[in-house]
């Protein structure tokens, strides 16, 4: 049924639609809509689940830790701080081969404050093991959220993934939103049936020691799963597709890329401003397009290569950075593309909820077509910029 | 190079919180206030001012609507209303 609601709400539809035995969660804006509505249904007994409170993130991710290990879905929701709180105990989820299902509501972080959206917080765990994806509208949100378990609980795969979705953007922006019906993911998404758990009958340990004699190979297990997820999950978005009847994951979205000469390379929510911006230009005759990263780990070289090997410019536009490099996203696009045209641009703008427009976008691709750039900074106010330590 | 790192005390006021506010702000009826204070007490923007009874009312440039000052109120004197009303 098409509902018009925030996209925090949808997920939770699709959430409680995955039927979790376990959340457990924090409340951390802008995320907190999201657990809020979960609670209001195990409250009113419309989801069969237990509705865990606890008094951290690092608590939150431990109590979803435990419980999928028991063989139970679960799932947890965090941002910014929280996530960045709970990143010890995230490690040991993927290093564990738990299939937890994360949103995380992107948001800048401290310091200074910010509750704003940007994409620091999951970008600075893109190291963790955890399968990254990010949504462009409430629907891919709810989408997404769906085909999350799906791929995480694959016996070959087993690894948690984290569904991001820009914070406000998205989670306060309301759009109507399939929400589908039961019976269609039930028939998409069985129960989840672990293929190792902890049982009194058949004694189990989780997270034991690794010693030198034996650690490097459980990373290199870890880098051949995420591979492999390279496969799967643009077959979940088939099956997906066949069943829903609308498109599911893939790895990259490409759009009015084929003929393009410039492609502008990004991910998220922005995805959408860029796509307005380049229907402008295409009704001006303008040969540009747009590569959406969907899936950022497992990171998919050959598709981005592929669909950006005949460009003449490409420019990366990131919502974080690697302070002290560059944007990751353009560092990582980059790399694909050593000694090898096209040249490969990077831009990093709308840290902190500054709002990226149409015109944010046309001063990038001003610039680009111009000069060649690696970390060109948009929007910045020189004003606010001193050489000297001072007291505003 | 610093940014707009430091700010002078009192600068969170240049934040117009106010703006964040969605669906409902608090009324103040001020009929049954007994100015016990537990609004001004709750507010977490520290935005609600009174001394008297039926004297309270809330800073609308600041807050959030976040409806706490209603909930605690033991004579029920504030209502939340829609944010047109």
């Amino acid at each position: 049924m098409r509902q018009f609601i925030e996209g925090s709400f949808a997920v939770a539809e699709a959430v409680k639609l995955c039927k979790p035995g376990v959340i457990s969660a924090y409340p951390i804006t802008p995320q907190t809509h999201i657990v809020e509505r979960l609670a209001d249904f195990v409250a009113s007994g419309e989801l069969n689940a237990q509705f865990v409170n606890v008094e951290s993130e690092h608590s939150a991710a431990s109590v979803v830790l435990g419980a999928v290990a028991t063989g139970v879905r679960v799932f947890t929701a965090t941002s910014s701080q929280g996530l960045i709180y709970m990143s010890e105990v995230l490690f040991n989820i993927a290093g564990m081969r738990l299939p937890v299902v994360m949103v995380c509501a992107n948001r800048a972080l401290s310091a200074p404050i910010n509750i704003w959206n940007d994409q620091q917080d999951a970008v600075s765990l893109r190291d963790s093991g955890w399968i990254q994806l990010y949504a462009e509208n409430n629907q891919e949100a709810f989408d997404y959220t769906l085909q999350a378990y799906k791929i995480a609980e694959n016996h070959k795969i087993m690894l948690p993934v984290m569904m991001n979705m820009d914070g406000f953007i998205l989670t306060h922006g309301m759009e109507t939103v399939d929400v589908s019906e039961q019976e269609l993911i039930d028939k998409f998404l069985p129960p989840y049936q672990a293929p190792y758990k902890l049982d009194i009958e058949n004694p189990m340990s989780f997270g034991l020691l690794g010693d030198p004699s034996l650690y490097l190979e459980t990373r290199y297990a870890l880098q051949k799963t995420l591979d492999d997820t390279l496969a799967l999950i643009p077959q979940v978005g088939k099956e997906f597709a066949s069943i829903f009847g609308r498109n599911g994951l893939d790895l990259v979205e490409s759009y009015c890329l084929d003929d393009a000469k410039i492609a502008i390379v990004s991910m998220g929510s922005v995805c959408g401003t860029i796509k307005d911006y380049i229907d402008q230009e295409r009704a001006k005759g303008k040969p540009i397009g747009l590569l959406k990263i969907i899936s950022f780990r497992p990171f998919p070289k050959e598709a981005i290569f592929n669909a950006l090997k005949n460009m003449s410019k490409v420019l990366v536009l990131d919502k974080s950075i690697s302070l002290g490099n560059e944007g990751p996203l353009y560092t990582e696009v980059k790399s694909l593309f050593a000694n090898k045209k096209p040249k490969i641009n990077g831009f990093v703008a709308g840290l902190g909820g500054r709002d990226i427009t149409l015109q944010t976008i046309k001063d990038m691709v001003a610039i680009g077509k111009k000069s060649d750039t690696r970390c060109e900074f948009l929007g910045l106010k020189e004003g606010l910029l001193k050489e000297e330590f001072y007291v505003s | 190079m610093f940014g707009p790192l430091v700010g002078k005390p009192g600068s969170s006021k240049n934040n117009k919180t106010g703006s964040w506010r969605s669906f409902s702000k608090p009324k103040f009826l001020q009929k049954e206030c007994i100015a016990c204070g537990l609004c001004k007490l709750i507010c977490p923007e520290g935005c609600i001012e009174g001394k008297e009874k039926n004297t309270y009312r809330s800073d609308y440039l600041y807050c959030k609507g976040c409806g706490l000052c209603a909930y605690i109120c033991p004579k029920k004197d504030i209502q939340m209303i829609k944010e047109q009303e």
